[in-house]
């Protein structure tokens, strides 16, 4: 009992420790600026270019009115396309953007919404609004066919089912092995991307070393959590279900932890966030960024393979992950793989929420977001096994995307979770999961 | 330090319409998880459906608020059916990842632009709880004593509220100690041995999660009522985690349980918020340790490490019987 207080204090203290450090980037730019206001309200103006690539659209003016009129205040876009302007406390605001400070050829998207009434803030919050706006010709020009966008919604949907297969492996892993359905698996990725945040921007280390020295912090942050944390309980015979509740409660912790040393914004990190060069695959373009993603991905991925056929550690998580007490019996030493499995796991994790860094943003809860979309690509894989987390990822992020071919894109998680639902009403075991799994 | 308005808030947390919001979500958790043994974790999703159905009825359909209620009531089965039907007869976990997903769903789909003109997008929508304070039948006035005391809105409120509470307990106490009641029971401790008494288990797990997610989205539709306006941010996956705390503080399986549980949860976090809200805004703790943004984010620490704790150390809560929770095997 003591060591479980114990290691819940040394977790807290490390979590505070680490997300401080990627923090302290977040307070030096506040410094910078003079006071930190508490409530803002902040945007990113993005358009697609004739090429699909997006583009930041700078000096664009936007005016804030507060409900009562008795603030007015008004920013441009930095060369980011991002504005963000400060407000005097929590209530209603219209936001108004002024469509002629907008770059050439570039117009809203819906003319008539160049004013968002009724934004409301809460304390401390910095409220996200969106303007759509497009390039002139491609606005009313249909640039491409029905078949290259779904070329190119492909390419993104295994790019997103890549991000989310590499974060998934560890949960199906863990509960393969532990019985436990870890609802903090999400905090893995976000710590990862966090630490590599406090490297590559805090510290300016490349992007690279910074991504390999998160990628191996997270994995002795995830050996040492279920070292100094899990495997306790599991000692003291705590039920699946309540190590089920114990991981809501731990997902809460960090993520609130992270919120506290980070900040409620979003960021980006110094290197390789915006790439205006694509490479012409034929009909699709991908900038490098993505297409390195990628092509380290699938070599991890191919890696872990190999890993779980080939070496002795692996095949002993595949026999744990099918029958613990079989494979006990049989003198696998259970304790060390879960062990390995954690540490793999937490890996990969971290190397899932970097990639996913770089292509979307930084922030206290990304992983939390993921998280569902995890869920819904292990258990159409099957739950429990590493290849099912590897396909159901995939068909997952690849049916995400694509699906924004016939209904709006805000949809698209929908979707994900809609397929979560639908495999478990069909084939509740999953495409590579056997049936005597499930209950 | 501000000690008198720190205690007064933390007293009127003891019976303020958040007790009473999470005390029916809790309930309703309590019906599922407590005495039947199924894992929702999309309770927010039952409150959620509620509300947006008394809102949409009302501003759509031009129907009275205690009709709308009727609409919220009829979505919640809805809901509950279509969680249950493909969940009820896998393993605990499956219910739980389908009910959370099914929440941020409804959740993403309420907040979507598409539909905004019924939905209201992400401002949500207002004006449909007239009703609610037209029925009010106190004067106007002040009303109430020492830390206690509203104007007769405030009364009306929480008249209502606690109403509702005791209507939803008195429901689950008559439920519980029948024959139903006791079949729920039996299937928490063992799903097989009723089977083999010839129970259609899988019948009784759904009526289970019915009720109790009914009681849940009254939680919800007293919730936006009271605060005469409904925004799809209210309904995150946090209240459900907030109603699990409640829950297992109070006592699992217990009547009062998640009752009592809902007014400790929000005393202790009121009191610790306040606490370090004070110590911040007076320079106990230097602004380089904690600003005042990120004191917000203490209560959900709290309420993360107290779930730890308590699953770990106290699994039965502060009233409840080690015996009869579901949280072994």
């Amino acid at each position: 009992m003591r060591r479980v207080v114990g290691a819940l204090a040394a977790l807290v203290a490390l979590a505070v420790t680490l997300a401080g450090m990627a923090g302290g980037a977040a307070a030096q730019e506040q410094t910078d600026e003079g006071d930190a206001p508490s409530e803002a309200i902040a945007g990113t103006l993005r358009y697609d270019d004739e090429s699909g690539e997006a583009v930041p659209a700078e000096g664009v003016e936007i005016t804030v009115e507060s409900a009562d009129g008795s603030f007015t205040d008004s920013g441009e876009s930095d060369d980011e396309g991002r504005f963000e302007i400060a407000v005097p406390g929590p209530g209603q605001y219209s936001v108004t953007l002024d469509p002629d400070t907008l770059p050439e050829d570039v117009v809203l998207r819906n003319a008539d919404r160049a004013t968002l009434e009724g934004v409301e803030l809460r304390a401390g919050q910095t409220r996200s609004v969106l303007f759509p706006i497009d390039f002139g010709e491609a606005a009313t020009r249909n640039v491409s066919t029905t078949f290259d966008r779904f070329l190119r919604l492909l390419v993104d949907g295994i790019r997103f089912g890549l991000i989310i297969a590499m974060s998934a492996i560890g949960l199906s892993l863990i509960y393969g092995t532990t019985g436990l359905v870890n609802f903090s698996h999400g905090e893995m990725v976000t710590f990862g991307a966090l630490v590599a945040f406090f490297f590559n921007v805090t510290l300016g280390w490349t992007m690279l070393a910074a991504a390999a020295a998160a990628v191996i912090v997270a994995g002795v942050a995830g050996g040492g959590l279920d070292r100094f944390f899990w495997r306790p309980l599991r000692n003291r015979g705590t039920g699946v279900i309540a190590m089920l509740v114990i991981s809501i409660g731990l997902s809460i912790l960090l993520r609130y932890i992270f919120n506290f040393q980070f900040g409620g914004r979003t960021r980006t990190y110094r290197q390789y966030t915006l790439q205006r060069e694509g490479l012409d695959l034929g009909p699709v373009t991908i900038v490098p960024r993505d297409l390195i993603g990628m092509l380290l991905s699938v070599a991890v991925l191919v890696g872990v393979a190999v890993f779980l056929q080939r070496t002795r550690v692996g095949k002993g998580m595949r026999a744990v992950s099918d029958n613990r007490d079989l494979a006990e019996s049989s003198g696998i030493d259970v304790d060390r793989v879960i062990n390995f499995v954690w540490v793999g796991g937490a890996a990969l994790a971290a190397f899932g929420g970097i990639l996913h860094g770089l292509s979307a943003l930084v922030s206290w809860q990304m992983g939390f977001q993921l998280l569902l979309l995890m869920f819904a690509g292990v258990t159409l894989g099957g739950l429990g096994t590493a290849y099912g987390a590897l396909v159901g990822s995939m068909v997952v992020g690849m049916v995400m995307e694509v699906s924004t071919l016939y209904i709006p894109s805000e949809f698209k998680t929908v979707t994900a979770l809609a397929i979560l639902i639908g495999i478990l009403i069909v084939r509740p075991q999953g495409i590579l999961g056997q049936a005597e799994r499930v209950g | 330090m501000d000690w008198s308005s720190i205690i007064e808030n933390a007293l009127r947390a003891l019976v303020g319409r958040e007790a009473v919001i999470y005390a029916l979500a809790a309930i309703g958790l309590n019906v599922h998880f407590g005495y039947t043994g199924l894992l929702n974790f999309g309770q927010v999703g039952f409150m959620a459906v509620g509300a947006y159905a008394v809102a949409i009825s009302v501003l759509e359909w031009g129907v009275p608020l205690l009709v709308g209620g009727l609409f919220g009531i009829g979505a919640a089965v809805l809901l509950a059916l279509l969680l249950g039907l493909p969940t009820l007869r896998l393993r605990a976990d499956y219910l739980a990842i389908v009910t959370i997903a099914t929440s941020e769903i409804f959740r993403l789909m309420i907040s979507a632009p598409s539909w905004r003109a019924v939905t209201g997008g992400s401002d949500g929508l207002s004006g449909f709880a007239g009703d609610f304070q037209d029925l009010n039948v106190f004067p106007d006035g002040n009303y109430g004593f020492g830390p206690w005391r509203y104007t007769e809105v405030g009364m009306w409120n929480l008249l209502v509220g606690w109403t509702l509470v005791l209507l939803a307990v008195l429901l689950v106490y008559l439920l519980i100690r029948s024959p139903w009641g006791r079949v729920i029971k039996a299937i928490r401790e063992d799903e097989d041995a009723v089977r083999s008494l010839g129970k259609n288990v899988y019948f009784y797990k759904m009526q289970s999660l019915v009720l109790g997610g009914v009681i849940g989205a009254v939680g919800g539709m007293y919730w936006v009522s009271v605060q005469a306006s409904v925004t799809p941010q209210s309904f995150s996956p946090i209240p459900t985690f907030y109603a699990y705390a409640a829950l297992i503080l109070g006592g699992l399986a217990k009547l009062w349980g998640p009752v009592v549980g809902s007014m400790i949860f929000w005393t202790l976090l009121s009191l610790t918020q306040g606490v370090v809200n004070e110590a911040v805004a007076n320079d106990y703790i230097p602004d380089s340790v904690m600003d005042s943004i990120q004191a917000g984010n203490v209560r959900f620490m709290l309420v993360g490490i107290g779930l730890i704790l308590l699953l770990v150390f106290r699994p039965q809560g502060l009233f409840g019987d080690r015996r009869e929770i579901a949280l072994q095997d």
